[in-house]
């Protein structure tokens, strides 16, 4: 059990510096994921936190120890890794016996410990077998119990479910959930997909080009995303972007951009006031949109021609174009739409987002 | 697999395959054929109303007996698998260490001191022989084993070494770092880990450098003298050639049995070989 943390962490690779002051704090018993796209610095970061590279500068701690310099067997932690990395010449049980008999635990112990692993995780008829007798879902299985056996202080992920197809990804996330919920043991988990993040995470950490944009609960990046990077990646589809001029119309605060004028709300007015006359991004989630009915307000509706309909079942993805806009939206699969229709969409004001348009930051 | 038509197969497919088998096999055919004729047979001339080059009717094995008992054909075949076995020892000792070291210690020059060790394997042993035999001489070490069990792997370790630097860069990486945080040192994890894993590896060194020595000719000839001492490649040469007479027979006869220790060796490795050459290690 150990909180770790991370102060002014940062990591140079020759003349590249692919992790920037990064500053966290990872409480006790959570399940923190890192997310971002490839080359962001998250699994470097890991791999710092694990040991395996070294610090440029900046320091990391588990539980109340600086560990910077104590080598990746001391740190009381365990790794699974991408591509599992399962010891192919030994059997499962000797692969989750490895770390145990490395720190000369008794036969008995070590027996009874992947028994246990082994029940939690159902791979009780695999203990014999070599890695290449098995599937991908079982390898996966067997990275996890060699992690568990060792009952460490923080278990670290690298992107630990990318290899594996995708029912078995969302089968494996289910249970990737129930373990930490049973185990409760310090986690942190790197990813590019953001749905692994938004389920897994307690927490979760967004980065790009080695900085990070915003740390939070999952439905927190959701509703009020830092920025215009955050707000694009979390979410899917993704949010609908348009670049609008703010202006004041009537005293208040309106949105223009071609084929689009929107009112912003109360809320949105207040902070927005001060930048009328300047360019911003309007951002609206997919699922905030909705075709226009008696209900809606004409401030917050706008014309749109259905370029694309694309029937997902349990709701319909209409991509339309709005100006030189192109807007997503997520309509009632009872809805008769088809391509070329020109429709009016309504979008909830309450649920608009405002960015800055130099620097990208929430307005 | 080339598809199509019967005729297709065979032109494209069968035919050059059986030529090259044939062109391949020939020399050993050659070589088993004489080991068992008679004298008779063997210095007819090609002319002569009963030649038969491909077959004979009354094998003996003369040439065998010949051998054992008119030379030192054992002794030799104890030399030469003595002085290769020790040689590929020592080779593949250095060599797993050092292709571990250029593959994934990441000190300064690791890439070019690769290089610089594979050109020194360029140098041919026809130049590096001279030099040898002074320093050979100075050691006191001529006409014994020592003194090719010393020089072997002056051409086997860098091979050795470059082999095995390929086949560690194909392990995945995340393998050690598991073991690491699993709990194993460095050392603990080459050994417990990599070298296992690298096994078909060193095995198909192992035997290259082992065929290497077992043929090896030049330093053989020059660094061993008396007919107790030398090797299988050289005692046949020296000894069963004598002047401008060719005792063909036992020669044949030679080369036939300092074959069969090599291919025991390959065909007992033979599915590790195969995988060791490609490469292919499974998670």
């Amino acid at each position: 059990m150990a909180e770790v943390s991370l102060h002014k962490l940062n990591k140079k690779f020759d003349t590249t510096h692919v992790v920037k002051d990064v500053d966290l704090q990872i409480r006790d018993k959570e399940f923190m994921v890192f997310v971002g796209p490839s080359g962001c610095g998250k699994t470097t970061t890991l791999r710092m936190i694990a040991g395996l590279e070294a610090i440029t500068t900046g320091e990391i701690r588990i539980g109340n120890t600086v560990v910077n310099e104590v080598p990746p067997m001391d740190r009381d932690i365990a790794m699974v890794f991408q591509n599992y990395a399962l010891y192919p010449h030994m059997s499962v049980a000797s692969n989750m016996a490895f770390g145990l008999k490395m720190r000369k635990f008794e036969k008995s112990e070590i027996e009874k410990r992947i028994k246990n692993a082994a029940s939690i995780l159902g791979i009780e008829e695999l203990l014999h077998r070599k890695p290449r007798q098995l599937s991908g879902g079982q390898r996966q299985r067997v990275a996890l119990g060699r992690a568990i056996v060792r009952d460490p202080a923080v278990f670290l992920f690298d992107e630990p479910l990318s290899n594996l197809d995708a029912k078995l990804r969302v089968q494996m996330r289910v249970e990737l959930k129930k373990l930490h919920e049973r185990l409760a043991v310090t986690s942190v988990y790197v990813t590019h997909d953001q749905v692994e993040a938004m389920t897994l995470g307690d927490r979760v950490v967004v980065m790009k080009d080695g900085v990070v944009q915003q740390v939070g609960e999952p439905l927190e990046l959701y509703n009020t995303p830092a920025n215009r990077f955050v707000a694009g990646f979390i979410g899917s589809p993704a949010m609908n972007f348009a670049d609008v001029t703010l202006a004041e119309n009537g005293g208040r605060p309106v949105a223009e951009a071609p084929g689009l004028r929107i009112v912003l709300p109360d809320a949105l007015a207040a902070r927005a006031r001060a930048k009328v006359g300047r360019k911003a991004t309007l951002g609206i989630r997919p699922e905030d949109i909705h075709l226009a009915g008696a209900a809606d307000s004409v401030d917050h509706c706008f014309e749109a021609n259905v370029e694309v309909v694309e029937q997902l079942g349990s709701e319909i993805l209409l991509d339309t174009r709005v100006g030189a806009a192109t807007v997503v939206a997520s309509v009632d699969p009872m809805v008769k739409v088809r391509s070329h229709d020109k429709l009016k969409l309504a979008l909830n004001p309450a649920r608009l987002h405002l960015f800055d348009a130099e620097s990208e930051a929430a307005i | 697999m080339i598809e199509g038509a019967l005729w297709r197969r065979w032109i494209l497919n069968y035919l050059p395959l059986i030529l090259f088998v044939i062109v391949l096999l020939f020399p050993f055919y050659w070589m088993i054929i004489t080991t068992f004729r008679p004298d008779g047979e063997l210095y007819r001339p090609w002319n002569a109303a009963n030649n038969m080059p491909f077959w004979t009717n009354k094998p003996t094995l003369e040439h065998i007996i010949y051998l054992f008992e008119e030379t030192n054909f054992a002794r030799w075949m104890f030399n030469t698998m003595f002085i290769a076995g020790v040689s590929t020892l020592i080779s593949l000792f250095c060599g797993v260490l050092a292709g571990y070291a250029l593959a994934r210690l990441n000190f300064p020059w690791a890439g070019s001191l690769g290089t610089l060790i594979f050109i020194t394997y360029l140098v041919p042993q026809t130049l590096l022989f001279i030099p040898l035999a002074e320093i050979i001489r100075d050691f006191r070490l001529g006409d014994t084993p020592w003194s090719l069990i010393l020089t072997y792997p002056t051409f086997l370790i860098p091979f050795c070494t470059w082999l095995m630097m390929g086949y560690f860069k194909a392990i995945p990486k995340e393998l050690e770092e598991c073991a690491r945080i699993d709990g194993a040192s460095r050392w603990k994890a080459m050994l417990y880990i990599i070298i296992p894993v690298a096994v078909p590896g060193i095995l198909s060194s192992g035997i290259i450098a082992f065929t290497l020595s077992w043929n090896e000719f030049i330093y053989a000839l020059v660094f061993l003298s008396s007919p107790d001492q030398k090797t299988v490649a050289v005692g046949v040469t020296s000894e069963l050639i004598r002047g401008d007479v060719f005792f063909w027979g036992a020669l044949m006869a030679g080369a036939l049995l300092g074959s069969i220790p090599v291919a025991i060796v390959y065909s007992f490795f033979v599915e590790h070989y195969v995988s060791g050459l490609t490469g292919s290690v499974k998670g």
